[in-house]
């Protein structure tokens, strides 16, 4: 059961992490991209280097967080602009190339010797010289917290644990029952859930009470990065919700149906007269810009290192949006969630469970990445919409 | 501690006697120095929370040098303690106090035609040392170059320099021509950018390294048997997999994530089987053919005529065979190809089969040649300049992929004497790519016309 409770406890704290976070606001952005606008980026991780090295380099150089963070963002959006000039009038491979060729060239850059005094090399810039700057700015003390009987660190022993754990269990199943419930009319909370004041309040208070849980059944810390816990997590997860916030006010206006219009008919979009290129260029704009935020984010615990965002991490981004949905609001976090602990799960069950005879501890973390790899080919194959998305709605080549 | 340190002696290069004399007075000064705050270990050094691990290879992996001494300085270039490499050319120091220490190869102790490359600027330390920084807790990894004695850094002048790198240039060019003409003819033929073509071309070096280095056989009998196995596998893909999604009318877009978790799937694959590390494909070294300025290695110009011969091939079954035909005709409009009474499944089929055969066949030459072994990501690295190769030359071109892999093969070879400083060369190929884009972006062969 510990054995259980400790694979669980590493897959929850993978999902909740900092990086996942950053990831998830790259993902939202990469959504824009693909999901909104049928842009086909495959150069997401260069935004985020981006981002990451603008905050860095700032950050080292000894000037104030606004301003690291204003250099991050306005890096990304003159990549942004160096790539779509040529590329935004062709056709859509040639963004792909094209993106994924200028993310290569940033990595390339990144690792160079030449540049070592600001970029760090191959070896990167460490944490330690740029994120004080960014734990100054805690409010949140020490990093301990108690609710009632249970704190922070330590929740209680093994019967708490378990018992919490199947209460998690219950909690979720509920949520997603009234969420079906109130989309689809269907499931077995569908009657209490065509009240719309049940719906809403209680979706929000089950959404409330998963969270409390996860933080306390799942007691995280962060001890090798030495970087508060909460603090840097409480503002990954809100910077996170503030993009979503963004995204759905963006997605709900005209420009947002403009955005679509895009994905599903440029020549309808020019015989309305829309000027289909710079509503492209607005959008790979924007959604660099959270690749970016979440570049800056990815790094605020580690190091700023050039091979740690290659095209790995773009694919990661693709699999993850495609697992909870293109072109839906909630779905870039949830399929970045998923994906991050299911992978923990995955290696960490196999290195329990598998014997070591037939796979060595190094090679159940490969065998996670090719369960990854296979799980993005059946998912576009056999789901491509995602958990959360509509078929219809991607039915688009670019 | 000793005041004579082992690496201030003169160079005695073949004089055995008194190479033996010093190296029983090195012994000596090692026994009489007072035990160092240090153990010392040739084999594996497993950090603790007391303790830090100073690890390196001398040589490279694919060609360690055994049986060097090796020094460890601390900071005060006091002397800590001192191991000799094993097989794998590895050491390993083990330090109990976090701090800058100083790594020193014994040239007394290198085979007499090797020599220690003077470490980068900012690593070095005194004495051609190498400065490493010791943590607890966590290992400090330094790599030690030899080199030729005869090797002359520098010397060369840049004419020549430039001649020899077009050599390889040219080599590399073909290579990559061998994997470009099928990565091209499959999105000719089908409109797929195929992102797993990288891991064709890995494959094909594994494979051979499976026959020739695990299986020991004929290097020439393993060549073919390789690319016939690729072929093999670019059959079973479209059979399995391809030919069942074009049936259910996969969008291309859909498709292309397809090949990129295939692509994923693939490497790890490659990581979990054959591990992490470089495997050279037959153990055996090959002797260098001079050519006025130019040298390479005997099989690099048998490769470089492989991989002329089947591109000619390639090009006359294109150009002069019915199949070669109907191949262009399906490139050109599937649909019409279709209604004339050509089977296109059967062409797309047969695409594929040749071009994954020739991605392995240039992956075999590749890991014999250009990178002198296979590891798992061997493919991926080569990946964007194919596809530079392919957009360079005109998307869908076969004849365009041809001169683009020619072209970016060139550049990347020549960048490094023109002065493009390490991995940078790649990145060079990548922005002619994206320079080229804005002004022809049909690529230099293909047809002008509107692209989107």
């Amino acid at each position: 059961m510990d054995q259980f409770l400790s694979i669980l406890q590493a897959t929850v704290e993978e999902g909740i992490a900092p990086t996942t976070a950053g990831v998830a606001i790259a993902v939202i952005g990469l959504n824009i991209h693909f999901g909104f606008t049928g842009l086909l980026n495959i150069g997401q991780a260069g935004f985020m280097l981006l981002g990451a090295y603008g905050m860095a380099i700032t950050l080292t150089q000894g000037l104030p967080m606004l301003v690291a963070v204003l250099v991050g963002l306005g890096a990304a959006v003159l990549f942004a602009f160096l790539m779509g000039a040529p590329t935004l009038k062709l056709r859509g491979d040639y963004l792909a190339i094209v993106t994924i060729s200028a993310a290569e060239i940033l990595r390339y850059f990144g690792r160079l010797a030449a540049l070592e005094p600001w970029t760090g090399g191959a070896q990167g810039i460490f944490g330690k010289n740029f994120q004080p700057a960014f734990i100054e700015l805690s409010f949140f003390g020490g990093g301990r917290f108690d609710l009632l009987p249970f704190s922070y660190r330590d929740a209680g022993g093994t019967p708490v644990r378990v018992i919490s754990l199947l209460l998690l269990v219950v909690v979720i199943a509920a949520l997603v029952m009234l969420l079906t419930g109130a989309r689809t009319s269907k499931g077995p909370l569908a009657g209490l859930a065509s009240n719309r004041a049940v719906a809403r309040w209680g979706s929000i208070g089950l959404g409330v009470l998963t969270f409390l849980l996860v933080f306390f059944t799942f007691p995280v810390s962060l001890p090798r990065t030495g970087t508060n816990g909460w603090w840097v997590r409480g503002v990954a997860w809100g910077l996170v919700a503030l993009c979503l916030l963004f995204v759905w006010l963006l997605v709900r206006s005209p420009w947002g149906r403009a955005l679509k219009g895009v994905r599903e008919d440029e020549e309808a979009m020019r015989s309305l007269g829309k000027n289909v290129f710079v509503i492209k260029m607005q959008a790979l704009v924007l959604g660099g810009m959270l690749g970016a935020l979440g570049g800056m984010v990815y790094v605020l615990t580690s190091t700023v290192q050039a091979d740690a965002m290659g095209r790995s991490l773009t694919f990661f981004a693709y699999t993850a949006l495609l697992l909870g949905g293109a072109a839906t609001i909630f779905g870039p976090v949830l399929g970045t969630v998923l994906f991050y602990s299911a992978r923990i799960l995955i290696r960490n069950a196999a290195n329990a469970y598998v014997p070591d005879g037939w796979m060595s501890t190094q090679q159940t973390d490969q065998f996670s990445y090719i369960v990854v790899g296979v799980g993005l080919m059946l998912l576009v194959i056999f789901r491509p919409q995602g958990i959360l998305g509509d078929k219809r709605e991607l039915r688009f080549n670019v | 501690m000793s005041t004579t340190p082992t690496w201030a002696r003169p160079r005695a290069r073949g004089v055995t006697g008194l190479m033996a004399l010093l190296s029983l007075l090195a012994g000596l000064l090692l026994l009489a120095a007072p035990t160092a705050s240090a153990s010392t270990t040739s084999t594996l050094c497993m950090p603790s929370d007391e303790t830090g691990c100073i690890s390196g290879t001398i040589g490279s992996r694919v060609d360690p040098v055994a049986g060097v001494t090796v020094t460890l300085l601390d900071e005060n270039e006091a002397e800590v303690g001192s191991v000799t490499t094993g097989d794998d050319g590895k050491f390993s120091f083990s330090v109990d106090a976090a701090g800058t220490y100083y790594v020193l190869a014994d040239p007394e102790s290198l085979p007499d035609d090797r020599e220690v490359l003077p470490p980068a600027d900012d690593v070095a330390g005194p004495d051609d040392s190498t400065t490493v920084d010791a943590t607890l807790g966590g290992t400090s990894a330094i790599v030690i170059n030899v080199r030729s004695v005869d090797y002359q850094a520098g010397e060369a002048s840049l004419g020549t320099q430039l001649i020899q790198a077009s050599a390889q240039g040219l080599r590399l060019g073909l290579l990559l021509a061998l994997a470009s003409i099928g990565l091209s003819l499959i999105y000719g033929t089908t409109g797929l950018s195929n992102f797993a073509h990288a891991e064709q071309v890995t494959l094909g070096g594994m494979v051979g390294y499976g026959l020739c280095n695990v299986l020991g056989m004929n290097l020439w009998l393993g060549i073919v048997l390789t690319t016939l196995i690729c072929a093999l596998t670019g059959y079973a893909q479209d059979r399995v997999l391809w030919t069942p999604l074009r049936r259910r009318g996969l969008g291309l877009t859909q498709m292309m994530i397809v090949t990129i978790g295939l692509s994923l799937a693939a490497q790890y694959v490659f990581q979990f089987i054959v591990g992490g590390s470089t495997e050279k494909v037959v153990v055996e070294n090959f002797s260098n053919v001079e050519i006025g300025p130019v040298s390479l290695t005997w099989l690099s110009l048998v490769a470089m005529g492989i991989s002329l011969v089947v591109i000619g091939l390639v090009g006359f079954v294109l150009l002069r065979t019915r199949v070669g035909q109907a191949t262009r005709a399906v490139s050109d409009n599937p649909a019409l190809a279709a209604a004339s009474g050509i089977d296109v499944d059967k062409i797309v089929r047969g695409v594929w089969t040749a071009a994954a055969g020739l991605a392995g066949l240039g992956g075999i030459l590749y890991a014999l040649t250009v990178s002198n072994g296979i590891r798992w990501d061997t493919g991926m690295q080569i990946l964007l300049l194919l596809f530079a190769a392919v957009t360079l030359g005109g998307l869908g071109t076969a004849f365009g992929a041809f001169v683009g892999s020619i072209i970016i093969g060139l550049v990347v070879e020549l960048a490094g004497p023109l002065g493009a400083p390490g991995d940078l060369k790649y990145a060079i190929a990548l922005v002619i790519l994206i320079l080229l884009l804005l002004v022809r972006p049909q690529g230099l062969l293909g047809r002008a016309g509107r692209v989107g």
